[in-house]
C-alpha cells in the first residue's frame, strides 16, 4: 500500500526546493512543486482505488520510534474512511491552490522559498491526517504550526508580518500546551497512545458523568483544537494571518490546518461520546465562536479579514456539528467549505492580484465589468456559503443544524442567525467588491489563466460537490444520525436567502443605508469594528504583565541579581580570598620560615598527642 | 665518667648554641658554631660514632666553617644594627621558642623508652670498616648519586662565583 | 652490662632538641643572611646527633651512614649558598635578609 509515500513526495519536493530551488529556473520549481502536490493527490487516489471498500482502517508500521519502559510508540499510518476524506480534501485542494499560487506568485521575491515551505506544510498535514497514533498527529500537528508561521511571516520584511506569523504561532503553542496534556493523560490512562488501542479500551468504558478522566482529556484536547482551529479563545491569529500571501490563507487558513482541529475531535469521537460535558464544551464554544465572528464580519472593510472572520465562523459550525453528536456533518462540512472557502480566498486573491495589491472593499466596486470570470467564481462560493439550496453549503451546514435542533432548539435558531449574518456579509463583500462603480484608482485587470482554472474547479465543487453523500461515506465510522426534517432545511435555506436580499438592498439598492445604521449605532458599531477589542483585552491583561513580569522580575531580579550576581560573587570572593593570601607572600623569608615552623609545631603536636606509631 | 663528659660538653654545645643566636657580629657567630661542631664531635664519640666524629671535624669545622669564614671576611660583614623591633622580639619570641622547645623535647624524647642508658664502647660497630662496608654496599646508589651531587655544586659555586669576578 | 656512669640515651635527643630550637631561633631572629646561613648548619648538626643516637639504640650503623650524607649535602649546600650570597651582596651591596623581598609581587 506504501501509504508513507503520499507524504513523502511533498517533503521531497520542500528538499529540492529547499535547498536547489535559488539556482533553478521558475518553471522547474514549479514542477517540482505542483508536481510533488499532484504526485501525492495521484497516489492517495490510487491507494483509495485499490483499497476497496475500507470498512476497517488500513493500517502500516514503519518502525518503532520510541521504545522505553512502558511507552512503545510506532511510526505508524493509518488510512480508514475518515482518512481518505481529509486526504482527498488536503492533496487535491492542496494541488489546486499551488497551481494558482504559480500564477499569483509571479511577481514576488523569495519565490522557491515560498514554494518549499508549501510542500512542508504538506508533508505535515498528511502526516497529521494519516497518522495511526496521537504522537505522530502530534508531528504533524506542531509541523503545520511552524510552516503557517513561516508561511505567514513569509514577507518578512515587514514588521505586520513578522509580529502576525509569531502571534499565530504563540497562540497555537497554548493550545498545544492543551494537547501535550492531554497525550500525557490519555498514556496514563490507556497505556498507549495508538489510536485503535485508547478507542477500544474506551468504548467498554461508561459514558461520564460529572468532570472524570475522559471529560478532562476531552477538555484538553478541546483546548488543543480551539488554538489550531481559531476557536474562543484561542482565535485571534486567524485575522492577523492575513498578512501572509493570499494562496497561504487559502491553503492553510480555510481549507487544511485550521481543520486540523476538527479532525482530530472527529477522529476521537469515541472519547468525546463517552464524556457528554465535553461534548457540551465543543458545542457551546462552536455556536459561540460562530456567531460571534459573523458579527465582526459585518463590519470589516479589508476582503481578506471578511473571509477570515468568515473562517472562524464556519469552523464554529464544524465544532458546532461535531458538538452534538454529528460528527459526519461536521467532516462533510469540512470537505464543503473547503471548496467554497478556498475559492472565496483564491478569488479575493485574483481581485487584489488584479488591483496590484488593494484590499480595502472601499476602494473596490464595478468590477464585474473587469473580470467576469472571477465575479462569477466568487458569486458561485458566496451562494455555497449561504446556504443556496441544493449548493454544497446547503447540504452540509443544515445537517448540522438539524443534528442541532435535536439537541436543543434553540440552538438550531442561533445557528439559523448566524448562516443569516454569514449570507448577509459575504454578499455585502461581493457586492461592494463587483458592483456599483469603481472608486479605487488602479486600472483593474483579470488574471491570467492559471490562476482562474482552479478557480473555476473549485466553483464547479462548490456548487456541486454537496452531492457527494459523506455521512453515508462515513457511516462505519460514525452511525448514522436522525434523518433530517424538511422543515428545519428550507427554514434555515430560507433565512440565509433573507440574508442575501437585505445584503442586495443595503449595498446595492440604498447604499447609503450602511452609513447611517452605522452612524446610528454609533459606540456599538465601533466596538464591534474594533473586533470587540478582544486583542487589547489580552494584550493588557496577558500580555503586558508578562512582559512587564519578566523584565523586572525575571530579568532584573533573577537574571542580573541572583545569577550574575552569584557568579559575580563566586569572582568577587575569589579575588578577596586571594588578596588575603596575597599577604603571606611578603617575600621575606624569614616570615616564610616562621610559616614553615608554625606548621611543624602543628604537625609535632599533632603526632604528640597522637601517639607515634 | 660518661656523664660527667656529656654534661660538660652538652653545655658547651648549648652556650656556644646561644653565642651563635646572641651575637651581633657574624665572625662570633661563626667561631660560636665552630664551639658547637667540636662539642658534638665528642659526644659522637661518647656514642661510638668514630667515623662519624672525625668526619665531622675534618669536614665540618675544617672545611665548611673555615669556608664560611672567608667568606665574612671577604664581604666585611659588619656587626647587626639593633633596631627597637629587635627589642619587642626579644620580649615575645624567647618565651614562644621555649614554649616550642618544651613541645619538641617533650614529643622527641618520649620516641625511645626511659630506661635505654648509652655508654662509651656500648656500641662498637661505628668504626671507619663498617661504615665502609655499609657505604659501598648497602648505600652504594646513595653514594654515587652524592658524588654527582657535589660535583653539581663545584660547577653551581665556579658558575656563580665566576660571574663576580668579571 | 651499662656501667653506673651511663648517660640515659634520651639526654641526648633533648640536647639534639635544644639545639634545633636554637638553630630555629637564630635563623627566625637574625638579619644577616650569613648569621642565618649558621643557623641552618646549627639545626643540621643537631640533626646529625638525633640520627647517630637512634643508631646507638637500633645498634646498627645505617644512622651514620645517614648522617654522613646530611654532611656532605650540607657542604655542597654551604658552597653554592655562599656563591649565592656573594652574588646577592654584589647586586644589592647589603647582607640584610629583608631587603632581599623583590619575590613579594
Amino acid at each position: 500500500m506504501n501509504l508513507w509515500l503520499i507524504p513523502i513526495f511533498p517533503l521531497a519536493g520542500f528538499l529540492i526546493n529547499g535547498l536547489a530551488g535559488r539556482r533553478m529556473s521558475k518553471t522547474l520549481v514549479n514542477v517540482v512543486a505542483i508536481g510533488s502536490v499532484a504526485l501525492s493527490f495521484a497516489w492517495v487516489v490510487k491507494t483509495l482505488l485499490g483499497a476497496g471498500a475500507l470498512e476497517q482502517p488500513i493500517v502500516e508500521h514503519y518502525f518503532t520510534w520510541i521504545q522505553s519502559g512502558l511507552i512503545n510508540i510506532g511510526c505508524d499510518f493509518a488510512v480508514d474512511r475518515l482518512t481518505a476524506v481529509m486526504l482527498l480534501i488536503v492533496t487535491g485542494i492542496g494541488s489546486l491552490i499551488h497551481i494558482y499560487a504559480v500564477g499569483y506568485m509571479e511577481h514576488e521575491g523569495g519565490y522557491y522559498r515560498f514554494f518549499s515551505y508549501m510542500n512542508l506544510f504538506m508533508f505535515f498535514m498528511l502526516t497529521l491526517v494519516l497518522a495511526a497514533n496521537y504522537l505522530v498527529m502530534f508531528v504533524g500537528w506542531e509541523g503545520v504550526g511552524l510552516c503557517s508561521y513561516l508561511l505567514i511571516g513569509f514577507y518578512f520584511l515587514e514588521n505586520f508580518a513578522t509580529t502576525a506569523g509569531n502571534k499565530a504561532f504563540i497562540v497555537n503553542r497554548i493550545g498545544d500546551f492543551g494537547f501535550s496534556l492531554a497525550m500525557f493523560l490519555i498514556f496514563r490512562q490507556f497505556g498507549s497512545l495508538d489510536f485503535s488501542k485508547v478507542f477500544g479500551a474506551a468504548a467498554s468504558m461508561p459514558k461520564e458523568v460529572g468532570y472524570g478522566v475522559l471529560t478532562t482529556i476531552c477538555m484538553l484536547l478541546l483546548v488543543g483544537a480551539c488554538g489550531k482551529s481559531a476557536q474562543i479563545p484561542l482565535y485571534v491569529w486567524l485575522p492577523d494571518a492575513m498578512a501572509g500571501p493570499t494562496p497561504v490563507s487559502a491553503l492553510i487558513h480555510a481549507a487544511t490546518m485550521v481543520t486540523a482541529g476538527v479532525y482530530m475531535v472527529a477522529r476521537s469521537h469515541v472519547l468525546f461520546l463517552h464524556a457528554p460535558i465535553a461534548m457540551d464544551w465543543v458545542a457551546g464554544i462552536g455556536l459561540a465562536t460562530a456567531f460571534f465572528a459573523a458579527t465582526i464580519g459585518l463590519t470589516q472593510f479589508d476582503i481578506k479579514k471578511v473571509f477570515a472572520y468568515s473562517t472562524v465562523s464556519q469552523l464554529g459550525y464544524m465544532f458546532l456539528g461535531c458538538g452534538v453528536g454529528a460528527f459526519s456533518a461536521g467532516i462533510w462540512h469540512v470537505m464543503t467549505h473547503a471548496f467554497f472557502k478556498a475559492l472565496l480566498f483564491l478569488g479575493a486573491g485574483a481581485v487584489i492580484h488584479g488591483l496590484h495589491g488593494e484590499q480595502d472593499l472601499r476602494q473596490m466596486g464595478g468590477l464585474w465589468k473587469h473580470m467576469k470570470v472571477t465575479a462569477i467564481t466568487l458569486l458561485c462560493a458566496s451562494f455555497a456559503i449561504s446556504g443556496f439550496p441544493f449548493s454544497s453549503g446547503f447540504f452540509s451546514k443544515d445537517a448540522i443544524l438539524s443534528a442541532a435542533y435535536e439537541r436543543a432548539p434553540w440552538i438550531y435558531w442561533v445557528g439559523v442567525g448566524t448562516a443569516g449574518l454569514t449570507a448577509f456579509y459575504v454578499f455585502r463583500a461581493w457586492f461592494m467588491a463587483f458592483t456599483g462603480k469603481y472608486r479605487g484608482d488602479k486600472h483593474p485587470h483579470e488574471s491570467p489563466l492559471i490562476m482562474t482554472g482552479p478557480l473555476m474547479v473549485l466553483a464547479a465543487l462548490s456548487l456541486f460537490g454537496g452531492f457527494i453523500n459523506i455521512p453515508h461515506w462515513l457511516e462505519p465510522i460514525f452511525p448514522e444520525h436522525g434523518g433530517e426534517n424538511p422543515v428545519l432545511v428550507w427554514t434555515s435555506a430560507g433565512v440565509g436567502m433573507l440574508g442575501i436580499l437585505i445584503s442586495w438592498i443595503f449595498y446595492v439598492r440604498a447604499p447609503e443605508l450602511p452609513g447611517k445604521i452605522a452612524g446610528a449605532l454609533g459606540g456599538l458599531y465601533r466596538l464591534v469594528l474594533d473586533k470587540y477589542r478582544v486583542d487589547e483585552l489580552y494584550n493588557l491583561l496577558i500580555v503586558r504583565p508578562l512582559i512587564g513580569g519578566s523584565r523586572t522580575v525575571l530579568w532584573r531580579g533573577v537574571d542580573a541579581g541572583v545569577i550574575d550576581g552569584a557568579v559575580n560573587q563566586v569572582g568577587a570572593r575569589s579575588r578577596g580570598v586571594g588578596a588575603v593570601l596575597k599577604l603571606a607572600q611578603s617575600g621575606y623569608i624569614r616570615s616564610y620560615a616562621a610559616w614553615v615552623v608554625f606548621g611543624s609545631v602543628l604537625l609535632l603536636l599533632a603526632v604528640g598527642l597522637g601517639g607515634v606509631r | 665518667m660518661d656523664i660527667a663528659l656529656f654534661i660538660v660538653f652538652a653545655v658547651i654545645a648549648v652556650l656556644c648554641g646561644i653565642n651563635l643566636v646572641v651575637q651581633t657580629h657574624p665572625i662570633s657567630s661563626a667561631l660560636s658554631l665552630i664551639g658547637v661542631m667540636g662539642a658534638l664531635a665528642v659526644l659522637y664519640l661518647l656514642l661510638g660514632a668514630e667515623f662519624l666524629a672525625a668526619a665531622q671535624m675534618i669536614v665540618y669545622a675544617g672545611a665548611i666553617m673555615v669556608l664560611f669564614v672567608f667568606v665574612i671576611m671577604l664581604l666585611n660583614a659588619g656587626a647587626e644594627r639593633i633596631t627597637p623591633a629587635r627589642q619587642l622580639v626579644k620580649v615575645i619570641g624567647v618565651p614562644l621558642m621555649a614554649v616550642f622547645l618544651g613541645i619538641v623535647a617533650f614529643v622527641i624524647q618520649g620516641l625511645l623508652p626511659r630506661s635505654e642508658l648509652a655508654w662509651f664502647g656500648g656500641f662498637e660497630g661505628g668504626g671507619p670498616r663498617d661504615v665502609g662496608i655499609a657505604l659501598f654496599t648497602r648505600y652504594l646508589l646513595p653514594f654515587e648519586v652524592t658524588s654527582v651531587l657535589i660535583l653539581i655544586a663545584i660547577i653551581g659555586a665556579i658558575v656563580l662565583a665566576q660571574k663576580e669576578i668579571d | 652490662m651499662p656501667p653506673a656512669h651511663a648517660v640515659p640515651l634520651n639526654w641526648y635527643l633533648i640536647l639534639s632538641a635544644i639545639l634545633f630550637c636554637l638553630g630555629i631561633a637564630g635563623f627566625l631572629y637574625r638579619r644577616s643572611i650569613i648569621t642565618v646561613f649558621m643557623s641552618i648548619e646549627l639545626m643540621l648538626n643537631a640533626v646529625n646527633l638525633s640520627f647517630i643516637t637512634f643508631s646507638y639504640h637500633w645498634k646498627q650503623v645505617d644512622g651514620h651512614i645517614y648522617s654522613f650524607f646530611v654532611m656532605v649535602v650540607a657542604a655542597a649546600e654551604a658552597a653554592v649558598g655562599l656563591a649565592i650570597i656573594l652574588t646577592v651582596f654584589k647586586n644589592r651591596k647589603s647582607l640584610e635578609i629583608d631587603e632581599i623581598s623583590s619575590m613579594k609581587d
